[in-house]
């Protein structure tokens, strides 16, 4: 069974955010790591190879620069190969321009039974790459899902509602997206570094898959204003003293809530 | 020209609509006309959708096992193909919302603008606040594809209030053949049993994260919120380590929490958790580390180990209580 996965590089989320003051897109200088929302597509779709007994993992990727040490840990995770769309143009695409080029650069990869992405990413959260990649390539989808099986051509995902989960299932090749915690990533292993410094990353273009109208000149929106919001007053902190519940009796007692 | 005919993406939750689809429906009211698309039984919540505005309901009827997204978003391609084109498209930032937005801006070849907080029309243009670094900045978007414009809001961004229009008309928008885009269909539905008020509508809500230590400690979080007849939360970091499901997130990609009283045990307060609960009426935070941006949030900090502090607090407000 083969599996792509679509993963994002991102800044380091530990580091806070900042605009670019020329074009208000989200500064992506430096150094670019795996989103950790998409380890978790990484790992579900190792584990399914695993159980499948045989095939192979490939990761998608789209960045307007060459970066590709994001991609690198997860070939280091196990997967075998990726495709970098790079491009100079793709800055200030939009989610639906972003899911046209995923969809190109995993139809380059050939045929896989499941296409998987992470429910949103961590810098951008759109939400919406995932279901706009599937509708481009004409497939079936199952979204958010916390479980995935594969079993003779056909998916079987619980999906995470807002009552409780459905069990859904829905005949490859299919687009899943997963949760966080659908599995445990594994941590690249000593062995798996050293491997993926080796393994293939064909580097494209925009227009080397035939996606044109990419970056500003494809997206259908414009930022028109970026404000400071209005600042929440830090109120009162105090120390513990060994009574300091008796702090937060007094502030319920003030609100009546007790 | 100008922006008149609005959509609503409807959805009912134990026979009546969800309050987000009221949220949205008072809000689009007071941009234009306003019909609302319910992707399932339109029917059988049409009265309540026509108090809060809506003058149609577009209803798919049953959908048979299939998922909403692909299955709502050919239905409303298929009444825009009919010549009824809306000029808004308003979602709730939902499961449903996502996935039929998602499709359907595809459809309609359209961007589309997730997370929004706000909207304003003014003339032909529609704009839409979008809060990102944690709500520490806002940035306003525009259209510039033409419409259909596809907007999705956060939920409790807007004010539900009933008007005093009438009964809406019930249009059928049947599900058209899907194809293989299709191939997916529910099985089995299981619906998580939780007491007590729910997480976003309790009054006060009380959540625990990774400074509990460890996923028994986190029985202080539910028994104070027990003790204050709230709701149990947690942040990401809990979540992801498997301690408690999913549906206790509170944050980014949880649920948005606007509580009388908003007590934050053992959390630090990445921008990904503060986003959902940052419009809290009063805030309550206990974290050891006086540097946790959680307090700069807080009306009452406590700098002290949460496994001293909620101990106390549960006894003292038990005995009370007793």
């Amino acid at each position: 069974m083969n599996v792509i996965v679509c993963v994002k590089q991102i800044p380091d989320p530990a580091q806070p955010g900042e605009l670019d003051p020329s074009d208000n897109t989200l500064k992506r200088e430096g150094k670019l790591i795996l989103d950790e929302s998409d380890s978790y597509g990484v790992e579900m779709a190792l584990q399914l190879v695993d159980a499948a007994g045989g095939g192979e993992v490939s990761i998608v990727s789209m960045a307007p620069n060459g970066e590709v040490s994001g991609m690198r840990t997860a070939l280091a995770m196990g997967a075998a190969k990726g495709v970098l769309v790079s491009d100079a143009e793709l800055a200030g695409s939009d989610a639906l321009t972003t899911a046209k080029v995923l969809a190109a650069a995993a139809q380059k990869l050939g045929e896989a039974d499941l296409i998987i992405a992470g429910t949103e990413s961590s810098d951008g959260y759109t939400g919406t790459v995932p279901e706009q990649m599937a509708e481009v390539m004409g497939l079936p989808s199952i979204t958010f899902a916390k479980s995935v099986t594969v079993e003779g051509g056909t998916v079987k995902v619980n999906r995470q509602t807002e009552a409780g989960y459905d069990e859904v299932e829905c005949p490859t090749p299919a687009v899943v997206s997963v949760t966080a915690g659908v599995v445990e990533p594994r941590y690249p292993s000593f062995k798996g570094i050293m491997a993926a410094k080796s393994k293939p990353v064909d580097t494209v273009t925009a227009a080397d898959l035939g996606v044109t109208a990419v970056g500003w000149a494809g997206a259908g929106q414009q930022i028109v204003d970026v404000a400071q919001a209005p600042a929440r007053e830090a109120g009162e902190v105090v120390e513990d003293d060994g009574e300091a519940h008796l702090k937060i009796i007094e502030f319920l007692e003030g609100l009546k809530v007790i | 020209m100008g922006i008149d005919n609005i959509w609503v993406f409807a959805e009912a939750a134990d026979g009546a609509p969800t309050s987000a689809t009221l949220e949205l429906l008072t809000k689009a009211r007071s941009l234009g006309t306003v019909s609302a698309f319910v992707v399932g039984d339109g029917e059988s919540i049409a009265a309540a959708l026509g108090e809060y505005g809506a003058a149609k309901v577009f209803s798919t009827g049953d959908l048979a096992g299939n998922l909403p997204g692909v299955a709502g978003a050919s239905a409303m391609q298929a009444v825009i193909d009919g010549g009824d084109t809306p000029d808004l498209i308003m979602f709730p930032q939902n499961y449903s919302g996502r996935d039929v937005m998602s499709r359907l801006s595809v459809k309609l070849d359209k961007t589309v603008l997730t997370n929004n907080i706000d909207v304003t029309v003014d003339g032909d243009a529609v704009k839409v606040t979008t809060p990102i670094f944690g709500g520490e900045q806002l940035v306003t978007t525009t259209f510039t594809s033409g419409g259909p414009y596809l907007a999705a809001f956060r939920p409790k961004s807007f004010e539900p209030a009933a008007g005093d229009a009438g009964a809406a008309e019930v249009v059928s928008a049947p599900v058209p053949d899907l194809g293989a885009t299709g191939g997916a269909k529910v099985t089995a539905v299981h619906v998580e049993e939780s007491t007590g008020p729910k997480l976003d509508e309790a009054a006060v809500v009380v959540s625990g994260g990774r400074g509990l230590g460890e996923a028994d400690k986190f029985a202080m979080v539910d028994d104070l919120a027990k003790l204050l007849k709230g709701a149990a939360g947690a942040s990401r970091a809990i979540v992801d380590a498997g301690w408690v499901p999913y549906s206790m997130q509170v944050g980014q990609t949880g649920k948005v929490v606007k509580p009388n009283v908003y007590i934050a045990a053992g959390i630090s307060g990445a921008t990904q958790h503060m986003v959902g609960m940052k419009g809290s009426k009063n805030i309550i935070a206990i974290n050891k580390d006086q540097e946790a941006p959680i307090f700069g949030v807080a009306d009452l900090g406590i700098v002290g180990d949460v496994h001293k502090v909620m101990p106390k607090l549960i006894e003292a407000l038990s005995s009370r209580a007793g």
